[in-house]
């Protein structure tokens, strides 16, 4: 009934304190940063320049090279500077800053919320569309679609996954997505069947909604090839190789790519931002980002255009609680800690938790009492407390002979440790160690 | 029970006999030669094995220096000139003088001096920290803290002080073997000419960030002003990337250019205090 | 609003289940086994059950604090659940200066001279048994006959365990039949009528702990369910072959530390391996080995010795035994 991935797998509490918040569209900021790295690539490059108008949709930058993304104006007004800013990442990158002057669109735009079901464009025409209007995968990875919808030479596509299991704890805005734009989210999945030439859909959503799984399962009766697959709640549920084994019974090989087991696994949130590309050519400008944590008063479902100060939702969440010790972006289990909350939302913001401090604090290191159950909830079926002890023993090469590199740092095993052991610290330190030494022998 | 002790006795000199003549063809058969040097030098070196050299061990450098015919790039940092004096004389061999080296820390980034803008709290290890993420501070290439040098130095010359959150050098110990360089993920320690006294003048700083960032971040960053360039009589500084360098085999120990450095980047180690300029700088004393 | 925020990685939560809980979760899980020795063996249980914890929580500070200078583990509970598994491996009648030397070898010796918490090879109260046995052979195999409260401490009186007069019954050459007419009836034996250490002889308060453990999720069932399992078979076999000769399978199950020895000795986390079909490995060696000691060593007893023959290959376990791999097939490049 409710199928789910064997090996490894932890329950964190789900926490999804906002899941009954509709979607609320968050006035404009006066200011938005719009950098020019959203997505895996190189970084795209500005075609406008300080001091020129620009209307929203406008693209202001231009990808440079395949394995990159547009990047379209989320705002009408005028160009302020471009400039270094340190984004979600802690970093310093280059960025668009843009004042806000009303809110024009560019006429090609479809602005109308009338559904459109039928499909016109071609195969091509579609994956040229997700190019042109930007799209990133917006699960959090950001790899850009229109690389991701075609399918190489030599390898073949028979399936397509529609990530809707949000297995992190407290997001919830591909949650309300589907809810709230079921038919777009399943037009947006047939076009995307169409780019890659397959008949077949499966949409996973986890059990833990109930009302998502029901209205999908209703409405898909109308699209052909569609169907829905309740999944059992288990952290990484939504990691796309465990979707994958879960829909399918397909192990995606290691090192290997979905692809290689003819399967296309793309985000909710990509489909839906698919469909408004192909039926209403509209750039990826803006995303439902979900703010939210236990202090919060008004914790949400916020769709806000890309480029707004995480600073600014805060806000409209009803301020940041006096006890905030730690601003994630993303989820507890992956998401990245802010150092700063003046930092934008991107295309790939899910979500931003405001825990108080004592949650987030982390608990004194105890020695490793070898209990292995770190090891029984990896779901990659590795052992961490051999990968952490030989990272931080600098012994690469037990590092990579025990398949370090397969690690796709969910989180579970340091969340499990009873020992709060800093695993997966020290298994990110390796694992990077290990692919840097791997590269230098190959380029030797 | 004589009988069982004399027996016992029998059997077991003979199986002593028969094992030692056993051993003895097996050492015969399958021994090594070797240049009998290579052990006298090994004697002669300390045997921390700590691989400052450079090579894998004491043994090794030793089988290093034995093959080659001079001592070009062969040099013992803990047991300095005495040793390398003993290896010349036991190869009859023409001692070469190398400098004696002193390792420094470049950052005074205490939290007095650079302010904490935000708080770690994973893994204690400063190549995770750095491989990580920026930094607690607005200055993204100093010290982070976690004390790997400390854990790297293997005679006791280094530890953390807790006020200041830096490591601490103790020049009396301190070898130069190189371990602390090398587990810094920062390169923030150098391994400087050591003078008399232990006396040392240094930029102790690696911001290279343009001056308002970097004074904005830190107190007594390197701002890239470039007075110091200009004042030293040696051309012993130079300026790359918004960052002074001293060099220490060119500076003269003159002290001309610690009290230009307007954010007191420049340290004065181990020298005497100065009587006649009343507004100085504060000059930092090493432990 | 002007907090500094924590910038360390991800994950940004951790599971409420520290170290602690968990050995607290092991001492409830031992308080039936401790309250059915109580009640079989009186004061003396109390007396050796405190020496044993409070020795043993000494011993660690005081090694801890001054031989090897660091801050003092003893608040993560494991020491406690090493006194009261030593207690438990002991006779109720065991003189206070032989318990503390137990305690002294296995905190002393057994864990902290490998390291502490974490590093040790052999479960540190089995190796405090083991020695106190062969150290002290007399007063560990006096086993005091269970009164309750009448049964006194050192001058308690003492007869032979079910295990004790089986092996030396059949080295007499008489009948299983025969022996058995002088052990206690199976019935008696499981709630823990009979002589034996103290935290032995109760299967049925072992049993209440282990699904406690089970439930708590402190141990999973590899590594109980294997030794018990294969103890049954084995002695099933040869049972069924010989029943002159052999015991049936539901005595070897009741007597002895067998149901201590599976639930809560080879359970250990240090000294047991990470992988679950090591584990499965493990409990079946541990069980072959004590059947094999129990007819034909020189012991009536063998678990102890099992399990720590067994603790000697769980390394080469867990080199050798590794999960199994998401994507085996390995793509190049």
């Amino acid at each position: 009934m409710f199928k789910t991935f064997p090996q490894g797998g932890i329950h964190p509490p789900d926490n999804k304190l906002t899941v009954d918040k509709p979607i609320v569209v968050l006035p404009l900021p006066s200011q938005v940063t719009v950098p020019v790295s959203q997505h895996i690539g190189a970084p795209a490059t500005p075609v406008v320049e300080k001091g020129e108008a620009v209307m929203t949709g406008q693209i202001i930058a231009r990808a440079k090279g395949f394995v990159s993304a547009n990047i379209h104006s989320p705002v009408s007004g005028k160009v302020n500077k471009i400039e270094l800013v340190t984004d979600t990442t802690g970093y310093k990158q280059m960025a668009v800053m843009i004042d806000v002057e009303g809110d024009e669109w560019i006429e090609t735009i479809d602005r109308t919320v009338t559904f459109v079901k039928e499909v016109a464009m071609t195969r091509e025409q579609i994956i040229e569309r997700c190019q042109l209007c930007g799209l990133a995968g917006m699960g959090g990875a950001t790899f850009p679609t229109h690389i991701k919808l075609t399918v190489p030479a030599g390898k073949k596509c028979d399936l397509v996954i529609i990530n809707g299991v949000e297995c992190e704890p407290y997001l919830t805005s591909d949650h309300r997505l589907m809810l709230e734009k079921g038919p777009e989210v399943l037009t947006g999945t047939t076009i995307i069947m169409k780019a890659l030439g397959v008949e077949k859909a499966i949409i996973g959503i986890e059990a833990n909604k109930p009302d998502a799984i029901n209205h999908l399962t209703v409405l898909s009766k109308d699209f052909k090839g569609v169907t829905v697959q309740p999944l059992k709640v288990k952290y990484p549920q939504g990691g796309e190789k465990q979707l994958i084994k879960a829909c399918t019974g397909l192990e995606v090989p290691s090192g290997g790519l979905p692809l290689d087991v003819g399967v296309v696994v793309q985000n909710v949130g990509t489909a839906f931002a698919v469909y408004e590309a192909v039926q209403k050519n509209k750039p990826l400008i803006e995303r439902v980002v979900t703010v939210t944590g236990k202090s919060v008063s008004n914790p949400g479902n916020f769709l806000v255009r890309i480029g707004t100060p995480v600073t600014r939702l805060i806000e409209a969440a009803g301020g940041m609680p006096d006890d905030t010790g730690k601003v994630v972006n993303g989820g507890p289990m992956m998401g990245k800690a802010l150092a700063m909350t003046d930092v934008p939302v991107t295309k790939g913001t899910s979500g931003i938790i405001l825990f108080p401090a004592e949650e987030a604090q982390r608990s004194e290191v105890m020695p490793c009492i070898r209990c292995g159950k770190c090891s029984s909830a990896c779901a990659m079926g590795l052992e961490p407390y051999l990968l952490a002890a030989a990272s931080e023993r600098s012994m690469w090469e037990k590092a990579e002979k025990e398949k370090i590199t397969d690690c796709m740092e969910c989180g579970a095993c340091s969340y499990t440790c009873p020992a709060k052991r800093p695993l997966l610290d020290y298994i990110r330190l390796g694992k990077t160690t290990v692919m840097r030494l791997a590269r230098e022998r190959i380029t030797k | 029970m004589s009988s069982t002790v004399l027996l016992t006795v029998i059997m077991l000199s003979v199986l002593g006999l028969f094992s030692a003549v056993i051993l003895y063809f097996v050492a015969q058969k399958f021994r090594i030669i070797e240049d009998p040097r290579i052990d006298l030098v090994t004697e002669a070196l300390p045997g921390v094995n700590c691989g400052g050299c450079g090579y894998s061990g004491c043994r090794a450098l030793a089988e290093a220096i034995v093959s080659s015919t001079s001592f070009e790039g062969l040099y013992c940092p803990v047991g300095g000139a005495e040793t390398m004096g003993k290896v010349a004389i036991i190869l009859d061999r023409q001692p070469v003088a190398v400098e004696p080296k002193v390792a420094v820390l470049r950052c005074q980034g205490s939290p007095d001096n650079c302010v904490r803008t935000s708080f770690y709290d994973g893994a204690t290890n400063c190549r995770v920290a750095h491989a990580l993420y920026g930094g607690t501070t607005g200055c993204h290439y100093g010290c982070l803290g976690c004390g790997d040098c400390v854990i790297a130095c293997k005679f006791d010359a280094m530890y953390m002080d807790p006020v200041t959150q830096l490591p601490v050098i103790i020049d009396e110990k301190c070898v130069s073997c190189g371990a602390c360089v090398k587990a810094c993920p920062r390169n923030l320690i150098e391994l400087r000419k050591r003078n008399k006294k232990d006396r040392k003048i240094y930029v102790s700083c690696l911001n290279k960030d343009k001056g308002g960032p970097a004074r904005k971040a830190c107190k007594v960053a390197c701002i890239g002003c470039g007075k110091c360039v200009k004042i030293c009589p040696y051309d012993a500084i130079t300026m790359v990337d918004n960052l002074a360098f001293i060099d220490s085999y060119k500076c003269k120990l003159c002290r001309k250019c610690a009290p230009e450095c307007p954010t007191a980047a420049i340290l004065e180690i181990n020298f005497p205090v100065k009587e006649d300029k009343p507004a100085e700088p504060a000059e930092a004393v090493a432990n | 609003m002007n907090n500094i925020l924590n910038v360390s990685p991800s994950p940004h939560q951790q599971s409420p289940e520290t170290t602690r809980k968990l050995m607290y979760g092991v001492v409830i899980a031992l308080l039936p086994a401790l309250a059915a020795s109580i009640y079989y063996f009186g004061v003396g249980a109390i007396i050796v059950t405190l020496t044993s914890v409070l020795s043993c929580v000494a011993v660690e500070y005081v090694v801890s604090k001054y031989i090897l200078k660091v801050k003092p583990s003893i608040s993560d509970g494991s020491a406690i659940v090493t006194g009261l598994l030593l207690a438990f491996n002991v006779p109720s009648n065991l003189p206070v200066h032989v318990i503390v030397i137990g305690a002294i070898i296995a905190i002393g010796v057994a864990k902290m001279t490998f390291g502490g918490l974490g590093n040790n090879p052999f479960n540190p109260a089995l190796v405090g048994r083991v020695f106190l046995l062969i150290s002290f052979p007399v007063q560990m195999t006096s086993w005091p006959v269970p009164s309750g409260f009448k049964t006194g401490y050192t001058d308690a009186v003492t007869g032979a365990t079910p295990l004790g007069l089986l092996s030396e019954g059949v080295r007499n050459g008489e009948t299983v039949s025969a022996i058995m007419e002088k052990v206690p009836s199976h019935m008696q034996m499981f709630y823990g009528y009979m002589g034996g250490s103290m935290g032995e002889v109760a299967a049925a308060a072992l049993i209440i702990g282990g699904i406690y453990l089970l439930w708590k999720k402190i141990i999973t069932w590899h590594i109980p369910v294997s030794i018990l399992l294969t103890v049954t078979v084995f002695t099933g076999i040869l049972w069924l072959a010989n029943p002159v000769k052999f015991a049936d399978p539901l005595f070897h199950l009741l007597t002895g530390g067998l149901m201590l020895g599976a639930i809560f000795m080879a359970t250990d986390y240090v000294t047991s391996p990470m992988t679950h079909k090591g584990m499965i490995i493990y409990g079946i060696g541990i069980g072959v080995i004590t059947v094999l000691i129990r007819n034909w060593g020189a012991y009536p007893e063998g678990v102890s010795f099992a399990i720590l023959i067994m603790n000697a290959v769980v390394p080469l376990l867990n080199m050798y035994i590794k999960p199994r791999r998401f994507g085996k097939e390995v793509k190049n490049g």
